[in-house]
């Protein structure tokens, strides 16, 4: 009698016990997906770079030869390399820079309501079509444009502004000003829309309260539009520095590089490690010291949106 | 939302984690890349499919190649060819990261400054092999890329690169023929520039650095120089020395069109199509491109001018369509097979009629050859020297011309002596080597 009492409980239990490890497991099978993907497309690539850039000959020869840090000594008694990372640094600030001024310069034309709606979508498309185009293609228009013997030469000598037409892209002195300016030609829109989509955010009443405090126009933008802004800026700064950091197609398409090492970034000097010289340890130790300049970027930037959550 | 009960929950996290482990196992390789090219068909029989990575098609007319596959296959069957065809670079790429990975496809077209590389790795069969056990006549064979005295590469077909003249800037400027020796190239460019043309256009770029290959070392081959010594670099000798020391001389007298140091083979090629550059140096291929372009432009082609007094052979810049058979390649047989059909004669004839080039087959002779009087004088060069490209078979052979390209643009600026750039382009490439 006892034992047939004893077994529903048994069985109850062991449901319980079931249960509760299902419920114990289901946020596991939840993040799996997601999980798998990022060990695929992010954990072990890296991973494997990771070990490249600790390897000799790593890929053009069947066997490797472990080298510890030798290779990000190269790297870094490498005098190119710190060409490459100036001039990085440098298309990068000014990049941004000018990208978030220009963007929020035309985001607030876009904003105001001395245009009609009409003329408005005339300008927001216009704005917006440099964003439109590939890299590619931004690259062969601007070659083009850039060109000694093209259309802004032609300008500036009918003009006579110059006399001789400049050599934008060929000459030291002014192919990285003249890629950064490609650059932020390409990219203000990023910013414009972002911020756009801010300002359109803020409410009136805020404007209104600052009008019957008496703050001038200037005044109401630096105490109540720029204010509302931050948290947009500061994110989309930080992208953009990412981002802006790590291009290569554009330097590639346009300059290669060059003339000498005008242009060389560090995106381009790994790529011709890899690509150019088969030196894929090298190239590693590179790729791993641009992921770490990275990653410390990023760390700022999760940092603000966690400050923001 | 509706919140699920607790156990169909469970149930959709464990459908969701096996559909990521079947989409890895969907996104996994089938089989290795021997596996993959053989397939049953449905007769039985064992159909081969052989993957052909090349950049040829794309720059042929349109289906073209694809035609001369389909002879193939009609007089081969049982192997079928899958061409995997893409631009110069995208192809380059893959090929690389195909060498890297053990996934190479079973027949790769080659420039011959990949060889090198390939064979140190290992990637690329031994051609020479496979030759002597198919009991290949190599006689008809223009020419092979050897490595320690194997062949790795075969070229298939031949662009050579002549000077290219504009005959209307050169006759305003009293110039009647395209010039045959230094000097008269020098003086001809000098007194064409001015007025918005330029003698000559200097493609510098270093994305595309082969300008040092077509532009600058053809300087030196075509007056019967070299830039190596026992196959080791030597490009502090006499002869290279006097070719960059000439060419500076052009640059200093701003007879060269502006935008060299990023400029590419294809804005080379427009400045002269559009009439802004006198001369330049460029493939015979670009012939039909430059007629297409500017149907009014009056333009010859000759040899590149030697050294004032040379009376020897000249060396010919050229590129070639170069093809190999991959070492992880499970069917060399069928690859050579493949191989053999494009260097026998009439294939051979019939690819570099379409291509506008010059046959690997000894024996093949174009269609263009006779029926176009410039192709015609392109074959009287091509005879009368010989093909010179000393970046061939070098180790990493572009970035040897990027190292000599950055000395060369300090150089041309002015940043450095002839020496200090010789001394440090040779310090540079003995390192690569």
């Amino acid at each position: 009698m006892t034992q047939v009492a004893n077994q529903p409980a048994r069985v109850i239990e062991t449901r319980a016990k079931r249960a509760r490890f299902t419920q114990a497991l289901t946020p596991y099978g939840f993040v799996t997906p997601v999980t798998a993907l990022i060990m695929v497309l992010m954990v072990i690539p890296i991973a494997i770079v990771i070990g490249y850039s600790t390897l000799d000959n790593v890929i053009m020869t069947p066997e490797s030869e472990f080298v510890g840090l030798q290779n990000y000594v190269k790297i870094l008694s490498d005098g190119t390399f710190y060409i490459a990372a100036r001039n990085s640094l440098v298309f990068t600030v000014f990049s941004v820079l000018v990208h978030f001024v220009l963007g929020l310069a035309f985001a607030t034309l876009l904003n105001t309501r001395l245009l009609s709606p009409f003329v408005k979508a005339i300008f927001r498309s216009l704005f917006i079509l440099p964003w439109l185009f590939t890299v590619a293609i931004i690259a062969v228009l601007w070659r083009m444009l850039l060109n000694p013997n093209g259309i802004i030469n032609y300008f500036l000598i009918s003009s006579g502004i110059v006399d001789v037409g400049v050599e934008w892209l060929s000459s030291r002195s002014t192919a990285l000003l003249a890629v950064t300016f490609i650059n932020i030609w390409a990219g203000y829109p990023f910013f414009m829309v972002s911020l756009l989509a801010g300002l359109q955010g803020i409410p009136r009443d805020l404007y209104e309260a600052a009008t019957v405090d008496g703050a001038t126009a200037l005044q109401q933008f630096w105490y109540v539009t720029l204010p509302q802004l931050k948290p947009i800026i500061i994110s989309m700064m930080i992208l953009d520095m990412i981002w802006t950091s790590q291009q290569f197609a554009l330097i590639w398409l346009t300059t290669g590089g060059g003339p000498i090492n005008a242009t060389e970034m560090l995106p381009t000097y790994t790529y011709k490690l890899a690509f150019s010289t088969y030196e894929f340890g090298l190239a590693s130790a590179a790729a791993v010291i641009v992921l770490l300049l990275s990653m410390v970027l990023a760390f700022f930037y999760v940092r603000h949106q966690k400050a923001r959550d | 939302m509706k919140k699920l009960p607790v156990g169909a929950r469970g149930r959709l996290a464990f459908l969701s984690s096996i559909a990521v482990l079947f989409a890895a196992a969907g996104c996994a390789p089938a089989a290795e890349s021997g596996e993959t090219t053989t397939e049953s068909s449905d007769s039985s029989s064992e159909q081969v499919v052989l993957e052909f990575a090349q950049w040829w098609a794309p720059e042929l007319p349109e289906g073209s190649f694809r035609t001369l596959m389909d002879e193939f296959e009609a007089e081969n069957p049982g192997i079928t060819v899958e061409l995997l065809s893409g631009p110069y670079s995208t192809t380059k790429e893959q090929v690389v990261a195909g060498a890297a990975s053990g996934t190479m496809s079973d027949v790769v077209g080659l420039d011959g400054a990949w060889v090198s590389d390939f064979v140190k790795q290992g990637s690329l069969a031994n051609l020479s092999s496979l030759m002597d056990s198919s009991s290949y006549d190599q006689a008809q064979l223009a020419s092979q890329i050897q490595i320690d005295g194997s062949t790795y590469m075969i070229p298939v077909i031949n662009f050579i690169y002549p000077l290219y003249t504009n005959d209307d800037i050169l006759s305003a400027a009293g110039i009647d023929a395209p010039p045959t020796d230094r000097t008269e190239f020098a003086a001809a460019a000098a007194a064409v520039s001015g007025g918005g043309v330029s003698g000559w256009a200097l493609p510098l770029s270093l994305e595309a650095p082969n300008g040092i290959q077509n532009d600058v070392m053809s300087w030196v081959w075509a007056s019967g120089g070299s830039m190596l010594k026992d196959g080791q670099p030597d490009v502090t000798n006499d002869e290279v020395r006097t070719a960059v020391e000439y060419l500076k001389g052009i640059w200093d007298a701003g007879a060269i069109a502006p935008g060299s140091f990023t400029m590419k083979e294809q804005d080379k090629l427009e400045e002269f199509t559009n009439g802004r550059a006198a001369m330049i140096v460029s493939s015979l291929s670009h012939i039909n491109l430059i007629r297409e372009s500017n149907p009014e432009l009056n333009f010859s082609i000759s040899a590149l001018p030697s050294v004032d007094g040379y009376s020897g052979k000249r060396g010919i810049p050229y590129a070639s369509w170069g093809i190999g058979v991959a070492e992880n390649s499970e069917h060399k047989e069928e690859a050579w097979k493949l191989v053999s059909f494009l260097m026998s004669e009439s294939t051979n004839e019939k690819l570099s009629s379409i291509a506008n080039a010059f046959p690997g087959n000894t024996t093949a002779v174009p269609d263009f050859v006779q029926g176009d009087e410039l192709f015609g004088k392109a074959f009287e060069i091509y005879q009368s020297g010989f093909p010179a490209n000393e970046f061939v078979g070098l180790p990493v052979a572009e970035q040897l011309m990027r190292l000599f390209d950055e000395q060369f643009q300090l150089y041309l600026e002015g940043d450095i002596t002839v020496d200090e750039m010789l001394t440090a382009a040779q310090a540079a490439w003995v390192a690569q080597f």
